[in-house]
C-alpha cells in the first residue's frame, strides 16, 4: 500500500462527496464574497489606492474563507467516526494528511480564481507587475495557509470549542506567511519594489511545515 | 529535594533583593534618557527568562512525543505559563520605555514584533490546553508547541525584511552598546535574579501540574472502587 | 490500565485468548467493554501495561489482520453501499471490485443499490458496516454492539452471519447487551464489570447441536 495510492483515492473520494454536497466550496464561496463587499464600502478605495491596499483586503478574505473550508474537512470525518476506519487499517496516516490538504489547496485555489473578477470589478484593479508573479504567490501563499489550517483543523477538531479553536492556534503561526503574501502582493501590484524576497520566504516556509506536519500528524492523528 | 527548594527560594530572594538595589541605587542614572533607562534592567532580563522558558517548553514537548510521560508534558505546562508570564512583561515594560524615549508606544521593530508574534503563540498554547479534553492535551499540546518554535526564528527573519523595506524613524539601535560598567553590573545581578525567579515559578507550577495528575488519578480509582452501576 | 481523564475505564486486566473461538464480550454500561476492544484494535493505547497481538506488539504490523466494526457505522452517509466499500478496500490494497460484492452479499445487501449510506435503514448500515469490517478477510474480527438498534430478525441473520464465519477459523470478539441473541453461536461469555474481566464461562452450543440432531431425521 502506497503513500501516494491512498493519497489518491482518498483525495479522489473527497472530491466526490464534496461535489454532491458542496458544502465546503458554497459556504467558503458566499463567505469571501461578502467579506469583498464590506470591505469595498468600508473603505470605498480609488483605483490608485486600492491597489496600496488590495494585497491586505485579498489575502484577509481569503484567510477567513479558507477557515471556513478547513473546519469542514475534518468535519466529515468525524461523522459517524468515520476517521476510526482509517485509523485500524494499515494505511498510512500521512496519505490521509496529504490528500487533506492538497483537497484543501484545491478548494482554496478554485475559490481564488472565482474571486479574482470579483476584486477587478469592485477595487478597478489593474496589476503595475507581471501577473504570473501574483500567481506565484497566490500558489506559494494557499499552500502556506492551507498545509498548517489542515494540521491545525485536525487538533482543533478534538477540543471543546472546534470552529472557534482553528483560527485561535492557525493565525499567530501563520503571521510571518500573511506578512509575506500580502507585503508581496502589494509589491507586485504598485510595481515598486521587487517580491523575490518574499517568493523565496513563502518557499521556504512552506517546505518547513510541510515537514512538520508529515512529522507530526501520526501522532495527533493516534492522539486518544 | 523539598529543603533544596527552599533553599533555592531563600536564595532566590535575596538575590533579588540585591539586585533591586543594584538597579535602582548603586547603577548610575543614564544620561539623556534619565530614571526611565532603569526600566532596562528589569525589561531584558524577562525577555532572556522568557527565551529560556520557551526553550524548556519546546524540550519538553519533543521529549513528551517521545517517551509520553506525564513529567515532561507538565514541564512544558508550566514553563508555558511562566515564560508567557515574563514575555508580557516585556511587552509592558517595553513601551513604558519606548515612549519617553523614542517618543512612540510602538514599533514595527523586528525585536518587538518577533516578541509579539512569540506571545500570540503561547497564548493560543495555553487555550488549546485549556479547551482539549482528557488524555489528547497532551500529544495536541506538544504538538502546536513544535510549530511555536520552528516559527519564531522564521517570523524574525520576515519582520526584519519588511523593516528595512520600509525604514522607521526610529529604530532600536544596540542597547548594550558602550553600557557603563557600573550598569552592566546592576544588569547582571538582574539577569542572575530573574533566571532564578523564572526557574521557581517553573518548578512551583511542575509541582502543582504533577499533583493535579495524582489527584485526578485517584478519582479515577475512587470512582472505579464505587463501581459505575 | 487504561485511564479517560478521571475515570480509569480499565485496570489491570491480565488474560489471553486462543484463536478461533467467538467470544461474546458481556457487562454492564462503563464496565469497559468498548475500551478493551478499542485497545486490542489499536485505537488506543493502555496507559499502562502492555498487549501482545497475534505475536507482536506493534499494531501497526498486524493492521491488515484485525477487522473492526465500531458502536457508530464508520461509513461516509454521501456515498453508496459500494462507494464506501471500495474505498475502504483501497485502504487496505484491494483495489478489486469483487471482494466488495462478495461483502455486501454476504451481509445479505444488493451490490446495485445506488442509495447513499445516508438514505439506508438502520439495520442496513449495521450490515453494511460489517460487510467493512470483513472487506479485507481478516483473522481477528472485533465488533462493538452489532446489533444495536437492528430487528431481532435482522439480528439473528447477523448472528448466523458471524457464526460461519467463526466456522471459516477466524476468531471473534462481540461485545453486546444482548447476550440471547449470541445463544446458539458463541464458544465462551466473557463478563466484564468495573474494567476488569469478572468471568469467563464455556457456551453451549445448544442451536449447533441441535441442529446436529435434526438434520439426520
Amino acid at each position: 500500500m502506497t503513500t501516494l495510492g491512498v493519497t489518491r483515492t482518498t483525495l479522489l473520494k473527497d472530491l466526490r462527496m464534496e461535489w454532491r454536497s458542496k458544502d465546503a466550496i458554497n459556504s467558503m464561496l458566499f463567505f469571501a464574497l461578502l467579506v469583498v463587499v464590506i470591505f469595498s464600502f468600508a473603505f470605498n478605495p480609488t483605483a490608485e489606492e486600492s491597489r496600496r491596499i488590495a494585497g491586505g483586503l485579498i489575502w484577509v478574505a481569503f484567510l477567513f474563507a479558507a477557515v471556513v473550508a478547513l473546519n469542514q474537512t475534518w468535519a466529515r470525518e468525524l461523522r459517524n467516526q468515520v476517521l476510526d476506519a482509517y485509523r485500524v487499517s494499515p494505511a498510512p496516516p500521512n496519505a490521509l494528511f496529504l490528500a487533506k490538504a492538497i483537497g484543501n489547496f484545491f478548494f482554496v485555489v478554485v475559490l481564488e480564481a472565482l474571486m479574482a473578477p470579483l476584486f477587478v470589478v469592485f477595487y478597478d484593479l489593474r496589476s503595475v507587475g507581471p501577473v504570473w508573479q501574483l500567481i506565484v504567490v497566490a500558489l506559494l501563499g494557499t499552500w502556506a495557509l492551507v498545509v498548517n489550517g489542515t494540521f491545525f483543523a485536525a487538533l482543533s477538531i478534538r477540543t471543546r470549542s472546534r470552529e472557534i479553536m482553528l483560527p485561535l492556534i492557525l493565525f499567530p503561526i501563520s503571521i510571518p506567511a500573511l506578512l509575506a503574501m500580502v507585503d508581496a502582493t502589494t509589491s507586485i501590484l504598485t510595481g515598486e519594489a521587487s517580491p523575490d524576497f518574499w517568493i523565496k520566504m513563502l518557499a521556504v516556509y512552506d517546505v518547513v511545515f510541510t515537514a512538520v506536519c508529515l512529522l507530526l500528524f501520526e501522532s495527533v492523528l493516534n492522539a486518544e | 529535594m523539598k529543603r533544596i527548594f527552599i533553599a533555592f527560594v531563600v536564595f532566590t530572594l535575596g538575590l533579588l533583593a540585591v539586585s533591586t538595589y543594584q538597579a535602582l541605587f548603586v547603577a548610575p542614572t543614564e544620561q539623556t534618557m534619565g530614571e526611565v533607562q532603569r526600566i532596562f534592567y528589569y525589561h531584558v532580563p524577562s525577555a532572556w527568562t522568557a527565551g529560556v522558558c520557551f526553550f524548556v517548553n519546546f524540550l519538553a514537548s519533543v521529549v513528551y512525543l517521545w517517551k509520553r510521560n506525564l513529567a515532561s508534558d507538565a514541564v512544558a505546562a508550566a514553563s508555558a505559563e511562566v515564560g508567557v508570564t515574563f514575555c508580557t512583561i516585556v511587552l509592558i515594560t517595553g513601551p513604558i520605555w519606548a515612549r519617553p524615549v523614542w517618543g512612540i508606544w510602538w514599533t514595527w521593530d523586528a525585536r518587538l514584533t518577533t516578541t509579539l508574534v512569540l506571545w500570540l503563540i503561547y497564548v493560543s498554547y495555553l487555550v488549546l490546553r485549556r479547551f482539549s479534553a482528557g488524555g489528547q492535551t497532551q500529544v495536541l499540546a506538544a504538538a502546536l508547541a513544535i510549530f511555536g518554535f520552528v516559527d519564531v526564528p522564521i517570523v524574525y527573519m520576515s519582520i526584519r525584511w519588511f523593516r528595512t523595506q520600509h525604514p522607521s524613524p526610529v529604530m532600536g539601535g544596540g542597547e548594550n552598546s558602550g553600557l557603563d560598567p557600573a550598569m552592566l553590573h546592576a544588569f547582571f545581578w538582574n539577569l542572575a535574579a530573574f533566571t532564578c525567579v523564572g526557574i521557581v515559578l517553573m518548578v512551583v507550577r511542575y509541582r502543582l501540574q504533577m499533583l493535579e495528575e495524582e489527584v485526578e488519578a485517584t478519582h479515577a480509582a475512587a470512582a472505579l472502587q464505587g463501581g459505575p452501576r | 490500565m487504561k485511564f479517560f481523564g478521571r475515570f480509569a475505564a480499565i485496570r489491570g486486566i491480565s488474560a489471553s485468548f486462543a484463536p478461533g473461538r467467538l467470544y461474546v464480550v458481556l457487562g454492564d454500561n462503563g464496565a469497559g467493554k468498548s475500551t478493551l476492544l478499542r485497545i486490542v484494535a489499536g485505537l488506543m493505547e493502555p496507559s499502562q501495561g502492555s498487549f501482545t497481538l497475534l505475536g507482536t506488539t506493534d499494531h501497526r504490523k498486524v493492521a491488515h489482520r484485525v477487522g473492526y466494526m465500531g458502536h457508530a457505522p464508520l461509513l461516509y452517509d454521501e456515498l453508496s453501499g459500494m462507494e464506501n466499500l471500495r474505498y475502504f478496500a483501497g485502504l487496505y490494497g484491494l483495489d478489486d471490485d469483487t471482494v466488495c460484492r462478495k461483502a455486501m452479499q454476504m451481509v445479505g445487501l444488493d451490490p446495485e443499490l445506488s442509495r447513499r449510506i445516508g438514505q439506508y435503514s438502520q439495520g442496513m448500515r449495521q450490515r453494511l458496516s460489517l460487510a467493512r469490517a470483513v472487506l479485507h478477510d481478516p483473522e481477528l474480527i472485533l465488533l462493538d454492539e452489532p446489533f444495536s438498534n437492528v430487528d431481532v430478525h435482522s439480528a439473528r441473520e447477523m448472528a448466523a452471519v458471524l457464526g460461519r464465519v467463526r466456522d471459516e477459523g477466524k476468531t471473534l470478539f462481540v461485545v453486546t447487551h444482548q447476550a440471547a441473541l449470541m445463544d446458539g453461536v458463541a464458544d465462551e461469555f466473557v463478563h466484564m464489570a468495573a474494567g476488569q474481566i469478572v468471568a469467563r464461562e464455556e457456551a453451549v452450543r445448544k442451536a449447533a447441536a441441535s441442529n446436529a440432531e435434526w438434520t439426520p431425521r
